[in-house]
């Protein structure tokens, strides 16, 4: 079972390790991790998504609590979340399919932001769901490499997290 | 007012109240050491082992409840210390450790004595510390303490790069800390206090199940005295010795792996139970999904991610057990009825019948049974103030089972981490602590082995420590465990060659050393021992193959206990 967890921390150095090492000493995995300061930048907020692996949550979001320097721990449910991973996605393209890669490209709503003889760049955000299915259109052309971050997420709307 | 960095440090020192250091200098501590020299509030104590400056740091914060602070040089020294800030973590010790680094030009390049002290010590820390801007250090140490002495405790470690000490700052002393991040919740939930005591009130076989926590908490008062009121009787971890007077009718005494037969069996009968600074370690609680099943759960600590770590808890309740106990009482003054009390009659007949039929018991015969030895010392020691800590193993066991504690912070062992070699540090700790008490180490040849450099620590300090060696020329924990589960085949147990003669090696240090090899030689050494104003140590040669019983197997659940005599 998968969670995504907005966790806001002080901006400190060794946070990351901290967390990190937590982790890894209770036995937790980290699914992918993203993290960058806060509007207010004595503060960086990281986005945890984790595999619990029948792990109770609780015990992930205490043992977070327990760190001196996170401030806030929450379970974002999907339905009150929003939730994006941008990828950028180097596929082989040659004259005859450079059109059909466009026209992917386009239905997706990403953006071609590097063109070179044998190659495009495709940059596109968006739900896991939605990299998964572009990624998984341009296969054929030939990817040469795939640089994916991990999820950054929000609450919906005046609900304040 | 300007100051470097490290008589900025022995400043902030003074104002949080330090009176004693132990530690070991080195180059990268050399100018703490030099601003220590001006210090006329802090003493320094010059250890033998960065692993026993941690250790008697520990001892003197479980005796005193105040934090112990140690100190150590870079890389090497810092490395050393670390088992002492383990087994300080894993018993939720509050010490300070504070750590020389090379100068932070060159951190990272491996250079001479570089150790990544605050990555070795992170998962084992409660918060950690590298400086890197000398005017943080007041702000830092003041933080330091607060964290390693609120909440749940546990060990800080301050490392401080050496050009860091040496840089000069305007000096000032922060009022108050500041950490959003730290908040730990003192009083407990009104509802859930309501909601158990609700639970108390109708229990037929409730027991209270007593850690470490009570004693961290300064709550054994409260404890008793609600105890009392309710009539619940008390059971406890090996953390939780003193929590409760051991002596009191209400007690059931330590639980666990080598707990008594009553206490195992009444926390198995109960149908509630009621965790108080507990955190359901494996030797207490033994095969999980046959602890307590017929009871209701209520579980009280200050740390939440305790709660439901182990156990499925059916009340949870989060904060400070010396509060809550205060709400406990209030509460209940006011809910309590007579039918409540006696409908608690029969579970304590049942208890009494366990206590009659399940004592404590060894073969009284002429061998010389390390029981005895226990029970001797406790016989001579029960109207002293008194201190007892201990080594680890078969010593620790009979040490918990026979020495009856009635008072908090007078057992001190290694709980959590089972530390070879904390009595001896720890015993120096405690006694620098509280110069008045009687201060008794009850140790294994094996344990005292690991740190008998640290006699000459002792020894120069005048401090009048006496250390009791159940020495049985083995690793004898292991060798138990060999002879019941391995088949006797005993493999790297036997000490008894190369063991140095331990008359001589406390005469080598300039303590004293007597040697008891009689049953009947036991007491008047004992008392020889105790009036001696000196260190002293006290080898005693016990029946080498005597077990700790009773006893529950590794997995197997508490009423499967075994051995001990039937009266
Ligand atoms: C540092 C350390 N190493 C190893 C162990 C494993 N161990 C547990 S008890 C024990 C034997 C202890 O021997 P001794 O101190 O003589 O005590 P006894 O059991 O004989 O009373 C050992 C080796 C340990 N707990 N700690
Ligand atoms: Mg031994």
């Amino acid at each position: 079972m998968k969670h995504t967890l907005s966790v806001l921390v002080e901006n400190k150095p060794g946070v990351l390790a901290r967390i990190a090492g937590l982790f890894r000493r209770r036995g937790f995995n980290i699914d992918s991790l993203a993290v960058a300061p806060t509007e207010d930048t004595r503060y960086s907020r990281m986005t945890i998504v984790v595999d619990l692996e029948g792990k109770p949550l609780e015990q992930v979001t205490k043992q977070l609590h327990k760190l001196v320097n996170v401030i806030k721990v929450s379970d974002l449910k999907p339905s009150e979340a929003l939730e994006r991973e941008l990828a950028l996605i180097k596929v082989g393209a040659t004259t005859p399919n450079r059109a059909q890669i466009i026209e992917i490209v386009d239905i997706f709503r990403a953006k071609i932001i590097d063109v070179s003889r044998t190659t495009l760049t495709v940059e596109v955000t968006g739900t896991a769901d939605k990299i998964d299915a572009i990624t998984n259109l341009l296969k054929p052309f030939g990817i040469k490499e795939i640089a994916r971050t991990g999820k950054v997420a929000l609450t919906r709307g005046s609900k304040e997290q | 007012m300007k100051l470097t960095g490290a008589a900025a440090l022995v400043k902030t020192l003074e104002k949080e109240g330090v009176e004693v250091i132990f530690g070991i200098p080195g180059g990268a501590t050399l100018p703490f050491y030099d601003a220590l020299k001006d210090s006329e509030k802090i003493h320094h104590i010059l250890m033998r082992h960065e692993q026993c400056a941690a250790h008697a740091a520990d001892g003197y914060a479980r005796a005193s409840g105040k934090v112990g602070t140690c100190s150590a040089t870079s890389g090497p020294g810092a490395t050393n210390l670390v088992t002492g800030i383990v087994n300080a973590y894993m018993d939720s010790i509050p010490i300070l450790a504070i750590t020389g680094q090379v100068p932070s030009k060159v951190i990272g390049t491996d250079a001479f004595q570089e150790a990544d002290t605050t990555g070795i010590t992170l998962p084992a820390v409660k918060h950690s510390y590298l400086v890197t801007d000398a005017k943080e250090i007041p702000r830092i140490v003041k933080e330091a303490f607060y964290i390693a002495l609120n909440g749940r405790p546990g060990p800080v470690v301050i490392d401080i790069p050496r050009d860091v000490l040496q840089t000069e700052i305007d000096y000032y002393y922060p009022d108050e800390v500041d950490l959003p991040g730290f908040k730990p919740t003192l009083k407990g939930h009104a509802k859930q206090i309501k909601l158990a005591l609700k639970e108390m009130l109708n229990a037929k076989r409730p027991v209270i199940f007593a850690g470490g926590g009570i004693i961290t908490s300064g709550a054994s008062k409260e404890l008793l005295e609600f105890a009392e009121l309710m009539n619940i009787p008390v059971a406890y971890t090996l953390m939780g010795k003193g929590a409760f007077p051991e002596i009191h009718k209400l007690s059931l005494g330590m639980i666990g792996m080598h707990g008594t037969k009553c206490g195992n069996y009444a926390v198995t009968e109960s149908d509630l139970l009621i965790g108080i600074g507990v955190r359901f370690d494996d030797r207490a609680t033994g095969r999980l999904d046959r602890f307590a099943p017929h009871a209701k759960i209520i579980h009280i600590d200050i740390d939440p991610a305790e709660i439901g770590k182990n156990v499925p808890i059916d009340i949870p309740i989060v904060g400070d057990a010396k509060t809550i106990l205060k709400q406990f009482l209030e509460a209940a003054k006011k809910m309590i009825t007579k039918e409540s009390i006696n409908q608690k009659e029969e579970w304590h007949k049942k208890i009494k019948d366990w206590k009659k039929k399940y004592p404590l018991t060894y073969p009284q015969d002429n061998a010389l049974r390390p029981q005895y030895v226990v029970e001797q010392i406790y016989e001579l020691t029960k109207d002293k103030k008194t201190i007892i800590t201990t080594g680890v193993g078969q010593n620790q066991m009979w040490a918990a089972q026979y020495y009856k504690v009635t008072k908090p912070r007078t057992f001190i062992s290694s709980g959590g981490l089972g530390t070879m070699g904390f009595g001896l540090p720890a015993a120096i700790g405690a006694q620098v602590a509280s110069p008045d008490s009687l201060v008794i180490d009850i140790d294994g040849d094996g344990s005292i082995q690991m740190v008998s450099q640290d006699l000459a620590t002792a020894v120069y300090n005048n401090l009048p420590i006496k250390i009791v060696i159940l020495n049985n020329g083995y690793l004898g924990m292991v060798r138990q465990w060999q002879q019941l589960f391995y088949k006797k085949r005993y493999m790297a147990v036997d000490l008894a060659v190369g063991t140095p003669d331990f008359v001589k090696l406390a005469d080598a240090y300039g303590a004293v050393g007597i040697r008891v090899t009689k049953k009947k030689e036991v007491k008047s050494a004992l008392e020889e021992a105790f009036k001696t104003p000196k260190t002293v140590l006290i080898d005693v040669w016990i029946e080498r193959e005597e077990n700790v019983f009773p006893m529950v197997p590794a997995g197997a659940a508490l009423d499967e206990i075994i051995g001990g005599l039937e009266k």
